[in-house]
């Protein structure tokens, strides 16, 4: 079906995965910095379904579903600490939480 | 084949870029949007139906719809000029733009594949089913159980919690202003 080598297609995973890790660093509101992690899992997956595609298995799709099932468990865990910390800090920016102490 | 590949595959990596890059969290997370668009039509090229429309339906679904609802939670006070600028009809050309030229990829590649015959093979949902409730079922209980922990802690956290102070701290703040006065 594809005749695309799958050495370009590990690339294209390979150059997602690395947008989602620059977002990650160079990003401080903690939302985008979700999103980038979203981006990375996603990629992560995308390697999965490749290699499952490549030796005709399902077994890569297989773990895409767990990889699919970790990520929604982190996000609605993520939100909630996201909706947490705006609440108690009134800022989404990652640099306003070097204390440990609560703000009263 | 192939040109269809790329095509998505450009229309991925734009939309990624341009969601990571973004000052606006909602007009990133419609980059985001799309870019899974792209993603799920390279998993159909790649000859994995199910996960196609699984990405659709539980990324593009179900948890951007949770980041949306948070977005716009955490905007409680948002003023009214500063929504209209928001909601002008410029943000979502570019978004609507990519997704059309996903579609029309789609679309062509659809016409395409039912001229002729495939080769390769493609793995079928019934596969995937049989392969994660025979040889993987015990991953399944790990990712339900997974799962129950997500919700108790997205509830326990979500919770609006009330400050409670330790009940001999909070006598001792009670007497203080007492005893300044005395």
């Amino acid at each position: 079906m594809v005749t695309i080598p799958v050495e370009i297609q590990l690339l294209f995973a390979g150059l997602l995965f690395l947008m989602g890790l620059v977002g990650l660093l160079v990003r401080r509101n903690i939302i985008f910095m979700l999103m980038a992690i979203e981006v990375m899992f996603n990629s992560a997956g995308l390697v999965f379904v490749i290699a499952g595609a490549h030796w005709a298995q399902v077994d890569g799709q297989v773990m895409f579903i767990f990889i699919l099932a970790v990520t929604s468990a982190e996000v609605s865990v993520g939100l909630a600490l996201i909706l947490q910390m705006y609440h108690h800090f009134k800022s989404l920016d990652v640099d306003g939480l070097n204390k440990l102490k609560e703000i009263n | 084949m192939n040109t269809f590949f790329y095509i998505a595959a450009a229309v991925a990596l734009i939309s990624t870029g341009l969601a990571i890059s973004g000052r606006n969290a909602i007009h990133a997370l419609l980059f985001l949007i799309v870019s899974l668009l792209a993603i799920s039509v390279i998993f159909y090229i790649l000859g994995a139906p199910f996960i196609a429309a699984m990405e659709i339906i539980i990324y593009a679904g179900a948890v951007m719809v949770l980041f949306i609802f948070v977005i716009m939670m955490l905007n409680v006070g948002m003023e009214s000029e500063k929504e209209s600028r928001w909601l002008k009809p410029g943000m979502w050309i570019l978004p609507s733009l990519l997704a059309l030229i996903l579609l029309v990829n789609f679309v062509f590649m659809l016409n395409k594949m039912s001229h002729q015959n495939i080769p390769g093979r493609i793995i079928e949902p019934k596969e995937v089913g049989i392969s994660l409730f025979s040889t993987y079922v015990l991953g399944v209980e790990i990712a339900g159980m997974l799962l129950l922990a997500g919700i108790v802690g997205a509830y326990h956290l979500g919770k609006q919690k009330k400050k409670v102070l330790h009940r001999f701290l909070k006598q001792e703040e009670i007497e203080q202003p007492g005893n300044t006065e005395g």
